[in-house]
């Protein structure tokens, strides 16, 4: 099959990810594949008010997604809280949690604001990958950088990354999925369409294995911000 | 006044910044047009470390009963909490609500927008002219590079295609670009002390007593003030204020 | 089997950084089977058979005896409340604020105010990251006017140096006064507006450079291109602020 973009089922858009880019946060990045983009950033630890939501085993993660009004494909989207963003926001924290440790801060609260400068698909996903940078620029403790894509059925055809009109084709299937690549294990699942179960485990495989190249960008992302990657060094020489 | 204070305030006394810079620099200003792809228009522009990005979305919609042949207008500043940590999640605040409107202003009062322009069909059809502007990184006030983000992102701003009288979405823009008859600058002036300054950072804002934004048109008349603060202004230092912007408004139109 | 990384690396979380049982997880490395893990983004350090991360990035954990920078925020009845740029405000006590009698019912704002800046010790931090603090012992004091920036904790040991190296060599070309607090904040103030600049120029290019090697030597060459020749080997004479030791 060929798709609209000319990818094989299983190339991603192009991809540029940047760490530090929001002075003011603790850790911040921005994460754009294909025409979705995303920034994350992060604040705290910090007091968590009120006080009967604090942790005294640990500090609280809490997740705030939201898109700019001039992002979407469609008309402009009013600014203030709509239930899509809020089960975003959900679903993201439920990502990132398995993975953040946070017993180093207990009463606290970190909280990442993600938002969305311009979509094509796949936003929730991309918010996820700013977010883990954002989480690791923090210098948080974490298990693993988790990645996240949108794999699915087009055609009938399982393919990964899709794009905002493959999405709206007729009998697609897409499925958003986040997975911790050192382990394989899955930290966001869900999916739109109606699929077979061999064709799913067959879109879970594929994120599983796109999930590596995925990684190698954010890990060069986090690492550029310290060494020249052209060098190809990881050890930086005395000048 | 705390440590901190006391001593910024008795820089500026003695004709510095806590960054060096003169009390009429603006810091280093950058702009990027039309980066946002489901925009119609868009801009990027960066103070220093202050950065915002500005959208322009086009919608049709019925014209208000008393202007059956102009379009709609409206502008809004959220501030992000991704932007700051002085800012929360919720309704907007009373500062954004300022900005918002100040902005606003800038714009209708100048009437650099011909409104008529956007009827499509005289009593029926308008365009909506939506224009959101955002913090990315929040440092100092949002005024000046607000209505700059905003001007930008109008100039580059295309019209989109129309089926049956709505935007078609799936179509690609027009070529039709919006014009602009003319290039509103907005310039805030500060008083700290007795001394005037334009661009102040997040640490200088403390120290502020009183503020004015002035709206400078191409022919150097003035279309729109707004005092702030919780200081009052002489008339000498509204004069003071008022030349200052003046100035500041031809550099900064030149580097549109 | 062994050791995938070099010291100094540079590694994020989930990277792996060894492998078989012949090594231990040090400070911000776990142990996951046979694999030993970075979980923070930072520096690899080997000793031995133990690897640890120094992290890169990171918040101020609060330790007692450590020189903290911290701002006011309340006075209460029998003593203050302040801000130590963590999560976690600290309480000074009137018993603690200074070892001269302060009268029961006195205005404690006449000796520290909302928005005062101290440089305290910290004295104690419970399981739940309270912290106490003093302000009686050497070289701790309100600061005087001055201005306070801000950078990330973990690359403080980099500005200070070692037995106070780098910060004496910042202020002997810069004359500039400097006091480091552990927690990331730093108090300056500069005979001269510019050289005081020079100054912030150079801490904010150690926070960048961090993780460099030869940083001594980069500083030296920063600050004699931006100041001249200076003198490196003894102290000013001027006062010199805090000796961070």
């Amino acid at each position: 099959m060929s798709r609209e973009d000319g990818r094989a089922n299983n190339h991603l858009r192009e991809i540029t990810a940047k760490v530090g880019i929001i002075k003011n946060a603790k850790g911040s990045a921005f994460f754009k594949i294909g025409k979705t983009a995303a920034y994350a950033a992060v604040y705290g630890p910090r007091e968590l008010h009120p006080k009967f939501l604090q942790n005294p085993k640990t500090g609280v993660l809490r997740c705030y997604y939201s898109m700019m009004p001039f992002s979407g494909v469609g008309e402009r989207i009013r600014p203030g809280p709509n239930r899509r963003a809020k089960e975003i926001s959900l679903v993201t924290e439920k990502a990132l949690l398995p993975v953040v440790d946070l017993s180093d801060y207990p009463n606290a609260v970190v909280d990442v604001f993600i938002e969305v400068p311009q979509a094509d698909a796949g936003t929730r996903c991309a918010g996820i990958c700013a977010a883990a940078m954002a989480l690791a620029d923090a210098g948080l403790r974490m298990k693993d950088i988790p990645v996240s894509i949108a794999c699915g059925l087009v055609n009938g055809e399982v393919v990964a990354d899709l794009t905002y009109n493959e999405e709206a084709s007729e009998g697609a299937v897409d499925l958003p999925i986040c997975i911790l690549p050192r382990t394989g294990e899955i930290t966001l699942l869900q999916m739109d369409g109606k699929i077979s179960k061999e064709k799913l485990m067959e879109a879970i495989e594929l994120g599983k294995k796109v999930s590596h190249d995925l990684a190698q960008n954010l890990r060069n992302a986090l690492l550029e911000k310290y060494i020249d990657l052209d060098n190809n060094h990881n050890k930086e020489d005395t000048k | 006044m705390n440590p901190v204070q006391q001593y910024s305030t008795k820089l500026i006394s003695e004709g510095r910044r806590l960054d060096g810079r003169k009390f009429d620099q603006y810091r280093d200003i950058v702009i990027e047009k039309g980066l946002v792809g489901p925009a119609d228009g868009s801009a990027r522009v960066r103070f220093g470390n202050c950065e915002v990005i500005a959208g322009v979305k086009l919608s049709v919609g019925t014209p208000f009963p008393d202007t059956p042949d102009k379009g709609a207008l409206m502008i809004e500043v959220e501030f992000l909490p991704l932007s700051s940590q002085e800012y929360e999640s919720g309704p907007p605040s009373i500062d954004s609500i300022e900005v918002s409107r100040v902005v606003d202003k800038c714009i209708r009062e100048s009437e650099c927008i011909n409104m008529k322009d956007l009827c499509i069909e005289e009593g029926e059809k308008v365009w909506i002219l939506s224009i959101d502007i955002v913090p990315i990184n929040s440092d100092g006030d949002l005024f000046d590079i607000s209505s700059l983000a905003t001007l930008i992102a109008l100039e580059n701003t295309r019209f989109p295609a129309l089926k049956n009288g709505v935007v078609d979405y799936k179509a690609e823009s027009t070529k039709n670009k919006f014009s602009l008859l003319q290039k509103p600058i907005l310039v805030t002036v500060y008083k700290i002390g007795n001394e005037f300054l334009v661009d102040i950072t997040a640490d200088e804002k403390k120290l502020v007593d009183a503020r004015l934004g002035v709206t400078v048109l191409e022919d150097e008349s003035i279309c729109a003030l707004q005092k702030g603060g919780d200081v009052a202004l002489s008339s000498e230092d509204i004069d003071k204020m008022l030349s200052l912007a003046l100035n500041k408004a031809k550099e900064l139109r030149e580097r549109l | 089997m062994g050791l995938l990384v070099e010291n100094k690396n540079i590694v994020i979380p989930g990277d792996i950084i060894a492998e078989g049982m012949d090594y231990l997880p040090g400070e911000n490395a776990f142990r996951e089977g046979e694999n030993l893990i970075s979980s923070r983004i930072g520096l690899v350090s080997v000793d031995g058979r133990a690897i640890k991360i120094i992290p890169l990035s990171g918040t101020y954990r609060p330790r007692a005896g450590d020189r903290i920078i911290c701002k006011v925020i309340d006075v209460t009845y029998s003593g203050w409340r302040v801000d130590t740029n963590t999560a976690y405000s600290a309480m000074l006590s009137m018993s603690e604020a200074t070892s001269s009698y302060i009268e029961r019912g006195s205005d404690l704002t006449k000796i520290f105010g909302i928005g005062d800046y101290i440089l305290a010790k910290i004295t104690n931090v419970t399981g739940q990251n309270l912290i106490d603090i003093t302000l009686k012992g050497l070289g701790l004091h309100k600061l005087h006017p001055g201005r306070v920036i801000e950078i990330s904790p973990v690359k403080v040991p980099r500005v200070i140096g070692k037995q106070g190296s780098m910060v004496t060599m910042i202020k002997n070309a810069t004359e500039t006064q400097i006091t480091v607090g552990q927690n990331g904040l730093i108090w300056l103030r500069g005979r001269d507006p510019e050289k005081e600049l020079i100054a912030v120029e150079a801490i904010r290019k150690i926070e960048r450079d961090a993780h460099k090697q030869g940083l001594t030597d980069t500083m030296q060459a920063f600050l004699k291109e931006k100041v001249g020749d200076f003198n490196t080997t003894s102290l000013s004479d001027y006062e010199g602020g805090d000796q961070n030791e």
